[in-house]
């Protein structure tokens, strides 16, 4: 059947043909919908793990157990992934593993640009780059067999744009696998130093197969065009934009394998034209290994830069000396970036946390919009995790001052994911830090997730559901207390004590997020324009829903869910 | 045929996803190689969003750049005017007359540029303004502005009734559809 697929949802339905079984991984954009639409198979078992790590050691449990297996991520979760990722590559596999990685070209929705081809090098495993939804499908199911083929996890690496543009798919039926049997084999599966030694032979015996591979494999492509007066090399999304800009102005080397690359099939078509372009983009990997090889005719980062995405304008600009003509409005259009929700309940709590002056040590989530105007509450934003364990570096250096004036904020998911070792060394370590969690029941900005404390699994059938308060109790903390962050007051009466106190403490700031469909809204609130007297105080809370017209505020009756925080905030009850 | 390109903006969160599928399922019916180029994760949490429909005999980047668009279709004025640079000479633009405040404009660093749709067509741009959002209102939801829109651009394509209808029927939830269908013709009556 012809359809139309994202990438996602293509990969997904690869993972379904080829007979995967289990899948474990933790959602990122731009990867979450290849779990999500797999989930939705009843033939493949699929859960969403803690974390990355956690979720490539359920998938390569699977794949030793015999069963065809897949682990998906973005690409800095596989910086979290990566000490199973290493050794994985030594052990290989008994069925095939894929392992998904979704760089972020561009920084549509991540906190770098890190170009995840450097892991696949450093761990030699095979990693293989589609560049639309067809591809996503067939280079599933190929991942799959080079994986037995050469016993070896297989990355697939995805992009923005190609895990999140519908192409056309044309679907064809599951190939169903029974187990492969699981024989003990300690000098396989058992990584220690006798037996890593001889693994490791292995590993570099399986690269050189897997570059006579890529010599010949259907993964890599030659377009030959009679009019072309240079060759590009190129991979990934960068292949579409080169064929958009191009046409047949060029002749192109696809490279589907981009680990390990292939040698003489670059030096021959290297040697056709006097000029190769290497179009790849992040770093110039591809670039490199063709001076390594001695192909010296090619330029590519001196023209393309190592930043962003390079479309089809950037290369008809740069190759062609074209450009498109544009007209734009001679006017001061402002811009309109992200913003927590009306009805957000991080709104509450970043209010008080600005007003309140004190240091906020943030995290990754929805909740990293605390650091846009007009709350600014948000000191640092690192990495999973990093809220916690660096407050109470920040803590460590600057001793009992800053205790009393700084918190950590995290949400629930990524608490689960890395915080809660954070918190095991504040308390082990001893620091009188504050750390807040921001409980909205769900996994927010990948588009409402489940997780262990939501209650429910990947299939939303009812799970055990972790209690904050009672791990958090049992980690050594203390002082662990409960507010709702749309009682403005209370919540700032709460965060005032905890950070008095002279032992650590957890605030859970609980609140569904308001976008949940189980979550009953209030009517929208209206102003009384005799009583509102322009003074502005409920603009501080940054709501999307409430502006100024005429000098009055006025609530957006589409937007507003009737959360009260500006009600609350309004002395003069112009608001209700 | 030469690649057509069709950009669809808006403010996260007003349902530029169902629109770019609803087209998306349209042109795919009439035997065209067919991309669709979404953004999800941060920007979708109020944030501009753009999306962007691609069709033709064979269709490589799905991304449609500056000068490049046949259509724009925008639920939003400001975004309207953002897209402004990417309308290709001689291309339309339909747009909601809906303004929503941006943050800076909120905060009052910025202000919301007046009489948006005079300077469009000043600047050479073939305007078609509907009041989406109410007559969204009128078939009975204020979130069916992006099916309204939809009818709006039936009316400026040349694809049959029936074609669009299934559309709607196969990325609608049935229990939204008799609804969504009275959004489209208030949309493609309107013009």
């Amino acid at each position: 059947m012809r359809k139309l697929m994202l990438g996602n949802e293509a990969f997904a339905r690869g993972l379904y043909e080829a007979g995967c079984r289990v899948v474990s991984s933790y959602p990122g954009t731009p990867s979450t919908e290849i779990t999500e639409e797999v989930a939705k198979y009843d033939e493949v078992y699929a859960e969403w793990s803690p974390n990355e790590k956690v979720a490539l050691e359920v998938a390569l449990g699977a794949s030793i157990a015999g069963a065809r297996s897949f682990c998906g991520m973005k690409h800095v979760g596989l910086n979290v992934a990566a000490d199973p990722l290493y050794t994985a590559s030594y052990s290989g596999v008994n069925a095939g593993l894929v392992i998904a990685v979704a760089d972020d070209q561009g920084m549509h929705s991540s906190q770098n640009e890190q170009d995840s081809r450097h892991h696949a090098i450093a761990s030699k495993v095979p990693m293989i780059e589609p560049s639309d939804s067809s591809e996503c499908k067939d280079f599933v199911k190929l991942a799959f067999e080079i994986s037995e083929n050469f016993d070896t996890p297989v990355i697939v690496r995805m992009s923005t744009r190609v895990a999140h543009s519908q192409s056309i798919v044309c679907t064809e039926e599951r190939q169903e696998l029974e187990l492969k049997e699981y024989i003990k084999t300690p000098q396989k599966y058992v990584m220690m130093p006798a037996y890593a030694k001889g693994r490791h032979v292995f590993v570099e015996e399986r690269t050189n197969k897997l570059t006579e591979y890529a010599e010949t494999s259907p993964l890599n492509r030659v377009e030959i065009s009679e009019n072309a007066e240079f060759g590009v090399i190129t991979n990934g999304a960068a292949y579409q934009y080169t064929k958009e800009a191009l046409g047949d102005k060029a002749s192109v080397l696809k490279l589907g394998m981009v680990n390990p690359l292939p040698v003489k099939l670059i030096q021959d078509f290297a040697s056709k034209y006097e000029k190769i372009y290497v179009i790849e983009e992040l770093d110039g990997i591809i670039e490199q290994h063709c001076r390594n090889i001695g192909v010296n005719n090619v330029q590519g980062k001196e023209i393309f830069g190592y930043i962003g995405e390079i479309p089809q304008s950037v290369i008809a600009e740069k190759l062609l000396c074209e450009k498109k003509e544009s007209v734009s409005l001679d006017e001061n259009i402002p811009v309109r970036p992200p913003v927590m929700c009306a009805g957000c309940p991080h709104r509450g709590l970043f209010y008080c946390l600005k007003k309140l002056g004190v240091t906020v040590s943030g995290d990754i989530g929805c909740y990293t919009l605390g650091a846009a105007a007009p709350l600014n509450a948000m000191d640092t934003t690192i990495c999973m995790g990093a809220s916690i364990s660096a407050l109470h570096g920040f803590n460590k250096a600057r001793g009992a001052e800053a205790e009393h004036r700084s918190v950590a904020v995290i949400g629930d998911s990524t608490f689960m994911h890395s915080g809660m070792t954070g918190l095991v060394n504040i308390a082990y370590n001893n620091s009188n830090s504050t750390v807040i969690i921001l409980d909205n029941s769900i996994t927010g900005m990948t588009g409402h997730q489940q997780n262990p404390t939501t209650g429910k699994n990947l299939k939303g059938d009812p799970a055990a559901a972790v209690n904050l308060e009672e791990l958090c109790k049992a980690i050594g903390i203390k002082r662990v207390r409960v507010v709702d962050p749309y009682k403005l007051s209370e919540t700032e009466k709460a965060i005032k004590e905890e950070l008095s106190a002279d032992e650590a403490s957890v605030i859970i700031s609980r609140r569904p997020c308001a976008l949940l469909k189980y979550v009953k809204h209030n009517p929208p609130f209206a102003v009384d324009n005799d009583k509102c007297v322009g003074c502005k105080a409920c603009m501080k809370l940054g709501c999307p829903a409430i502006s100024i017209k005429d000098k009055k505020a006025v609530i957006d009756h589409t937007q507003c869910v009737g959360c009260g925080i500006c009600q609350e905030q309004c002395k003069f009850n112009a608001i209700g | 045929m030469e690649t057509k390109s069709i950009m669809i903006v808006g403010v996260g969160g007003q349902g530029s996803l169902l629109a770019s599928r609803i087209i998306g399922n349209v042109l795919l019916s009439q035997g065209y190689d067919v991309k669709v180029s979404e953004v999800h994760g941060m920007s979708q949490r109020g944030g501009s969003v753009v999306t962007y429909v691609k069709y033709g005999e064979k269709v490589y980047s799905p991304i449609v750049e500056k000068g490049e668009a046949d259509i724009v279709i925008s639920f939003e004025m400001l975004e309207t005017a953002r897209c402004l640079p990417y309308l290709k000479k001689g291309g339309k633009m339909i747009t909601s007359v809906q303004q929503i405040d941006p943050m800076p404009v909120i905060t009052g660093v910025a202000e919301y540029p007046e009489n948006l749709v005079e300077k469009l067509k000043t600047a050479g741009a073939d305007v078609t303004a509907v009041d989406a959002l109410s007559l969204a209102e009128q078939a009975g939801t204020s979130k069916a502005s992006n099916v309204v829109l939809m009818g709006v651009l039936a009316s400026k394509m040349d694809f049959p009734e029936e074609v669009w209808q299934n559309a709607l029927e196969q990325c609608v939830p049935p229990k939204f559809l008799e609804l969504n269908k009275k959004a489209f013709a208030l949309g493609r009556s309107n013009i």
